[in-house]
């Protein structure tokens, strides 16, 4: 597989269910259809059995780079991305320094754009290093050359209630959105995992669910009050979905997401102290992770997002309190989804299209994006052999961290192509090296 | 399989003759102390102690309610040589007779002497609780191998044995009969004597040893 | 047993045992030579990150009367006190051939992550593990009930149908916790008593009786033990009640309440105390009170699960 080849995909499963053979030239699918002809210098691959999605887009992603390069660059974290099927990656701010100036979110884009392996889309600070004092100078990061549509000061909460609401105000401007991580500071000081009877029982400080959904409601209310867009991040709790439902039921302009963690793993697991299942917001119970999976199913929840939080090994091998909060998700994403979502009926391949792909490249305003195999979109999608069923191990993750809760774990599902500007990134189930992706990355760009 | 080498009928006379033969080489029951060795050997200790007071009633005091003022339990677990081999032994409790062992003729019972590393355990057990002026040692069966420089003063019944056989002592108060068996395990356990070492063959057997 | 982590998890059988183990090594204790050779060349290490000279001589006092060499490690405020530590220190222990570890720690489940690490090859003791456990407070808890409650009579006995009120910071102790899983286990019957601000959520799931009302449960329970916990100084600044005054009036087991008791009701602190706060002089003092025999307890509970956790082959535990 070499730079500007076209491929031929036969008889590969689209999201409807429909059966066609896809042409990817220049970039782009040039042919949708049935026995499309094998013309000379073309490759070919056999996709009967794999489903075509369209590339996935992950709106929450920590790529660690700048300041954490030792968790993880750009380059790894969005090779991590194309192995999980993923073509576009939204890097959260809280690099070092934090991405809250031009600067800083052109130099990410940067990155991404250089490594080649998915698109990469900073998200701006929403306020000078997180700190949740002064508005970061959104317009700046808006107007770069990194066109930054997704404030979020992730990792903590835009706990004033005035800054919020400046804040929510602000990016209309831009038609940009605020992406809330909602955690209520006081509510969880110190807080290791989800309150209730087992955290008692563990001796671990409570993170209430209250702490999530005060915020939340708080939130939707000041989106509708002042009319702006605003996402909510990693919604973890039943009751947050309940506020989320009624704010939409409302006709407030609120997205949210839910990680496939929450969409698959209880608190139980903390009962081993394994500090691979810390992370923030907690793992909750299972009446949560059903009304998660509930919310996807009818709509309120808008999307899967990963919230790929790699750390180096020895901020996972220790005491539970001084362990680092976050899970590897990318490489994995697709095959949760499948084990939590599409295993039990509860969504179709089109609904695992809509929410890792179509809703959140709209939320994003990822441009040049189509969730359509449709002559002329751009060559960006993915294929899956959706009938293996495996254990997933070290081999499965492609960053550069293994902070996966997944490992050892019985999954569905398995990326096995990935296609991002029409070259491959992941091919027969095998990352491509780097310098061949980012060769034809470059020729990409060249071209374009 | 099994087989009966000593009888209810037996096991009472060698108890008996060992009772004379205490009371006559200490000249009587005064400053007689005799301890049991856990398991089997504390209920032994009982029987001779009490054959000691049928025959010399006014010699030995009685204390209300727990037998004799002159028998106890000396649990040797701790001082066991092999304490990190096999699984976890339980202790037993110790009971020394109120007027302790000082000055006393100790007379040590048990079950089985075999390689003698018990009794070595017992009697560093016994020095950590005082200082007898002497001490005896009475076995209901001595079947020899010893490791250690220990014999035994009082022996109902020398038993000579092969290493691949097993002494199984039964009492009424334990195991619901009285008599004294031999079986030869080494087709069944060939390597699990080895491993137990001799010293813990005297140890109780199991239900399902005692019935296999 | 490999390893002595919580109360939650272990059998009847199994606590029984140690309480029966504990009653011989209480018996040595009353000899003139009180050392036993059971773990003659063993090397236990006291691992603590958490100051607590109590535990930590009571745990050392009951190695060293089983002949054990003992290492005191005190990892706090030493240069390693987060993140990697846990491990290095481990294989730092393991390398200098630690037998066994009893660990302090100040975050919830750290002995456990050291048992299950795979850095040491040890049995661990918990010896007190954030607001989780404290296993051997339990027990020693249990013991000294058992020894008053049946004069002597303890061997093989539970607590069946005991009943035992614990007042004060539930939420915080790791105290309450341990004994809770091991009364339960044990057969008594056990009622909290706190202000609802310092009973842990959840706990009405748990196998315990709560409430808020100390003199309420005192005349309606008639409590075979009521055992008081330690107010710790730092809780009366971060609003979880008023005052001292109004904790002491309402949770305190003042001379009133105590005077009030029948005279066979057993007061029990684990130590250390704040007398006139959460027990009054007369009550901590009085032959009800067996602060001082826990203490003593302590060493006998601790000396036998060391005894069970370090002898014996430890292939054969697996
Ligand atoms: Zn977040």
């Amino acid at each position: 597989m070499t730079v500007n080849t076209a491929y031929l995909i036969r008889g590969a499963t689209l999201p409807q269910g429909t059966r066609a053979d896809l042409l990817v030239q220049d970039a782009r699918i040039t042919a949708v259809g049935t026995n499309l002809d094998t013309g000379s210098g073309l490759t070919v691959i056999d996709a009967d059995g794999l489903i075509a999605l369209p590339g996935l887009v992950d709106l929450h992603t920590h790529l660690r780079e700048p300041g954490f390069e030792q968790s993880e660059t750009v380059l790894t974290g969005s090779r991590a991305a194309a192995a999980g099927g993923f073509t576009s990656v939204f890097a959260m701010a809280n690099t070092l320094p934090v991405s809250d100036t031009a600067g800083v979110v052109e130099q990410v884009q940067a990155l991404g754009d250089a490594a080649g392996y998915a698109t990469v889309r900073p998200i701006g600070a929403v306020t000078v290093g997180l700190a949740g004092e002064r508005l970061s100078e959104i317009g700046a990061m808006a107007h770069s050359r990194a066109q930054v549509r997704v404030f979020s000061d992730d990792g903590k909460c835009v706990h004033d209630s005035l800054l919020m609401r400046r804040a929510l105000e602000y990016v209309r401007t831009f038609d940009g959105v605020v992406a809330q991580h909602a955690q209520d500071p006081r509510l969880t000081e110190n807080a290791q995992m989800n309150e209730g009877a087992l955290s008692s029982e563990l001796g671990l400080k409570g993170w209430p669910a209250v702490a999530e959904e005060s915020i939340i409601a708080r939130d939707v209310l000041l989106a509708e009050h002042v009319g702006s867009r605003l996402h909510v991040c990693h919604v973890s709790t039943a009751g947050s979905v309940e506020v989320i439902r009624w704010a939409k039921s409302r006709g407030i302009t609120v997205t949210a997401e839910a990680t496939p963690h929450h969409l698959l793993l209880t608190e139980d697991l903390i009962r081993s102290y394994d500090a691979r299942y810390k992370v923030n917001p907690p793992l909750r119970r299972d009446e949560d992770v059903r009304a998660l999976r509930e919310g996807l199913a009818d709509g309120t929840i808008d999307i899967i997002a990963t919230d790929h939080a790699p750390h180096p090994k020895e901020s996972k091998e220790a005491e539970w309190d001084a362990a680092s909060f976050g899970m590897v998700g990318l490489e994995s994403a697709l095959s949760v989804a499948q084990t939590a979502l599409i295993d039990t009926g509860l969504l179709t391949w089109n609904d695992i299209a809509r929410v890792l792909s179509q809703t959140p490249a709209d939320i994003g305003r990822l441009a040049d994006h189509s969730h359509c195999f449709e002559v002329g979109a751009p060559a960006n999608f993915t294929l899956v052999d959706p009938s293996t069923t495996s254990t997933f191990d070290l081999a499965r993750l492609a960053g550069k961290s293994t902070n996966s809760p997944y490992l050892g774990r019985t999954l569905s599902g398995r990326v096995e192509y990935t296609f991002h500007h029409g070259y491959p990134t992941v091919g027969a189930a095998a990352v491509r090296p780097a310098d061949e992706v980012a060769t034809a990355a470059a020729a990409w760009k060249a071209g374009n | 399989m099994a087989r009966v080498v000593l009888s209810q009928a037996d096991m009472q006379r060698a108890l008996t003759r060992i009772a004379h033969e205490i009371l006559e080489s200490n000249k009587g029951a005064a400053d007689l102390v005799i301890l049991g060795i856990p398991t089997r050997g504390v209920y032994l200790a009982q029987r001779i102690a009490a054959i000691i007071q049928r025959i010399e009633p006014e010699a030995t005091a009685t204390v209300p309610g727990s037998g004799s003022a002159m028998v106890g339990a000396l649990d040797a677990t701790m001082y066991r040589d092999d304490l990190s081999r096999g699984r976890t032994r339980t202790p037993s409790p110790t009971q020394i007779p109120s007027g302790g062992v000082d000055g006393k003729t100790v007379v040590l019972v048990d079950d089985v002497l075999y390689s003698g590393r018990t009794i070595r355990a017992a009697l560093d057990a016994l020095n950590d609780i005082g200082r007898p002026r002497v001490v005896r040692l009475a076995v209901l069966i001595d079947r020899g191998h010893r490791e250690l420089p220990i014999r035994a003063d009082f022996v109902g019944k020398n038993l000579p044995t092969s290493t691949d056989e097993r002494i199984n002592v039964r009492l009424a108060e334990l195991d619901g009969v009285e008599e004294v068996s031999i079986e030869n395990r080494a087709a069944e356990h060939p390597e699990a004597d080895t491993a137990r070492g001799p010293g813990t063959s005297t140890s109780a057997p199991s239900t399902s040893e005692a019935t296999s | 047993m490999r390893h002595l982590l919580t109360t939650k998890h272990l059998s009847r059988d199994a606590a029984i045992q140690i309480l029966d183990v504990a009653e011989d090594m209480a018996d040595v204790a009353n000899r003139e030579v009180k050392k036993l050779p059971a773990l003659r060349g063993k090397t236990v290490v006291n691992l603590f990150f958490e100051d607590s000279t109590r535990t930590r001589i009571s745990f050392e006092a009951a190695a060293k009367r089983l002949s054990a060499d003992v290492i005191n490690f005190s990892a706090k405020g030493s240069s390693v006190s987060k993140g990697e530590s846990l491990k290095d220190t481990a294989q730092t222990l393991a390398a200098m051939g630690a037998d066994a570890v009893v660990i302090r720690h100040q975050s919830s489940g750290a002995p456990q992550v050291l048992a299950e690490s795979g850095w040491i090859d040890a049995p661990i003791v918990n010896a007190g593990d954030g607001t989780h456990e404290h296993p051997t407070q339990a027990l020693l808890d249990a013991f000294t009930m058992r020894r008053r409650l049946y004069n002597g009579q303890s061997r093989g006995r539970d607590l069946d149908g005991v009943g035992v009120v614990i007042v004060g910071d539930i939420l915080h102790s790791r105290v309450a916790r341990s004994n809770l899983w091991l009364l339960e286990t044990l057969g008594a019957h056990v009622t909290f008593v706190a202000p609802a601000t310092l009973v842990p959520l959840g706990a009405e799931t748990w196998p315990v009786a709560i409430s808020y009302d100390l003199d309420a449960t005192l005349a309606a329970e008639k409590p075979d033990v009521v055992m008081m916990l330690r107010i710790q100084s730092e809780r009366m600044n971060a609003a979880f009640f008023p005052n001292a005054r109004e904790y002491s009036r309402e949770w305190g087991l003042d001379d009133v309440r105590f005077a009030a008791l029948p005279t066979d009701t057993i007061v029990m602190h684990p130590g250390p105390m704040n007398r006139g706060l959460e027990i009054s002089a007369a009550a901590a003092d009085s032959a009800q009170s067996t602060v001082l025999e826990q203490v003593t307890n302590g060493v006998s509970i601790r000396m036998a699960a060391l005894y069970l956790l370090l002898s014996g082959d430890r292939e054969a535990l697996l």
